[in-house]
């Protein structure tokens, strides 16, 4: 990143941009390094740790690690058992997952842009968005992973039949005249959850980067007038307080998402 | 900020976190603390019980301990009673021996003091033949007069 090509829509547009392979044809056929890489380092990381402390578990009294984790899996599991009163052998360990997970992802926010900018630009990549979690490929390909696990435990719950013919009766009733309506309805419902969850944390975390970034912004005009250096005060002051905040956000963000998604899954298996 | 294939290597990413989380991550886990609520669970059951058991086991200590003590008291009594009974036995025994000996002493008495007289009266029978003699001195026959002095003999 040359400094003597720098404006403030640059510098955004640099940040916000992946760095992205393309696959075949282009266009729709491409996959975005950056994001990959980071949620699977950051996956592998998490649960994988996660892994190794359970791998050991044992009913005797609990370690340092095992109790930090024991912590993280009581939680999640309270929270499932909150929601869903059933067998929580698969819902667990995807709640689990996902808080994990999205939490890991999020946490990279935390990480100074330009920090990110300064190590990826040394190793000679163009762009790198650390933050998995802003790109909307990551957010859509779990809620619809979410979507596709409601579907296939309403198909479980009800049968394929049931839950066909509760798209096209319910809420309004069984009246053949009723039926287009209530499907469309039905078919608003249910996709309104992957799109809202992917929606809600992409944009969260989408506009908390943002925000990082003009908030760096204003650190830059510093450098460039004099009374800017008051402004480079200020900057740093404010990506503090924003970075604080930030933390409430990315644990919220990660819980939501968590939360939905079991509560999604537990509507599945209601009749209505 | 396009939709791309990312998309499907996310899916298949997050796919394999789950599948990874449900095989490998929750049943430790779960087992784990299942196990140890249980062994708390137990231990406090445990805990209840031996409270329990420690009250009754005082208060069969207790019980056994006056039983003891009454049985002691009563083993007291009866063998004060059984000493009274020994010494009065032993005095009505040793009255019963000292009647017997001073009964055999006095048969004993008795029978020297008959053998004595019977000696006695030998002596004075022949003290008498012999006085006779001296008096009578040559006519007196022994023989002549034996059923004279037998006669004299049994006056005596």
């Amino acid at each position: 990143m040359a400094a003597e090509n720098l404006t403030p829509s640059s510098y955004i547009a640099h940040h916000l941009t992946n760095l992205t392979v393309t696959v075949g044809e282009g266009g729709f056929w491409a996959v975005n390094v950056d994001t990959i890489i980071m949620s699977w380092v950051l996956g592998l990381v998490s649960l994988g740790g996660i892994w190794l402390v359970a791998r050991g578990a044992t009913a005797e009294v609990p370690g340092r690690l095992q109790s930090f984790v024991e912590m993280f899996f009581e939680f999640v599991d309270n929270t499932v058992r909150d929601v869903f009163p059933g067998s929580r052998a698969f819902l667990g360990p995807l709640a689990l997952t996902i808080f994990v997970w999205v939490f890991m992802m999020n946490l990279m926010d935390l990480v100074p842009i330009d920090w990110v900018a300064t190590v990826s630009g040394g190793l000679g990549a163009p762009h790198w968005k650390a933050v998995p979690s802003t790109d909307l490929n990551t957010t859509f390909a779990m809620s619809f992973s979410v979507f596709f696990l409601i579907i296939f435990f309403s198909f479980k719950a009800k049968g394929v039949g049931g839950f066909l013919h509760e798209m096209f009766t319910a809420p309004f009733g069984s009246n053949p005249a009723l039926w287009i309506p209530n499907f469309a309805l039905n078919v608003i419902e249910l996709l309104a959850k992957p799109v809202s969850l992917g929606m809600r944390l992409f944009g969260n975390m989408y506009a908390g980067e943002l925000i990082f970034m003009l908030l760096g912004l204003l650190g830059t005009i510093a450098s460039l007038s004099l009374g800017g250096a008051l402004a480079g005060g200020a900057s740093g002051i404010l990506t503090w307080a924003w970075a604080v905040f930030h933390i409430l956000i990315i644990l919220l963000q990660a819980f939501i998402f968590m939360v939905l998604s079991v509560v999604y899954v537990a509507m599945a298996h209601e009749h209505h | 900020m396009n939709i791309n294939a990312t998309l499907f290597v996310q899916a298949l990413s997050f796919a394999f976190l789950i599948w990874f989380a449900v095989k490998f991550i929750w049943p430790p886990l779960n087992r784990a603390i299942d196990d140890r609520n249980k062994r708390i669970a137990d231990g406090l059951a445990a805990a209840e019980k031996g409270k329990v058991a420690l009250v009754e086991a005082e208060r069969r200590g207790d019980a056994s301990l006056k039983e003891a003590r009454e049985r002691a008291s009563a083993v007291l009594a009866d063998s004060e009673k059984r000493a009274a009974q020994i010494i009065e036995e032993a005095r009505v025994a040793a009255k019963a021996e000292a009647d017997r000996i001073i009964a055999g002493a006095r048969e004993q008495i008795a029978s020297e003091a008959a053998k004595a007289r019977t000696a006695l009266r030998e002596q004075v029978a022949s003290l008498a033949v012999a006085g006779a003699e001296k008096i009578l001195r040559r006519e007196v026959d022994a023989k002549a007069h034996a059923d004279m002095l037998a006669q004299l003999k049994s006056q005596l």
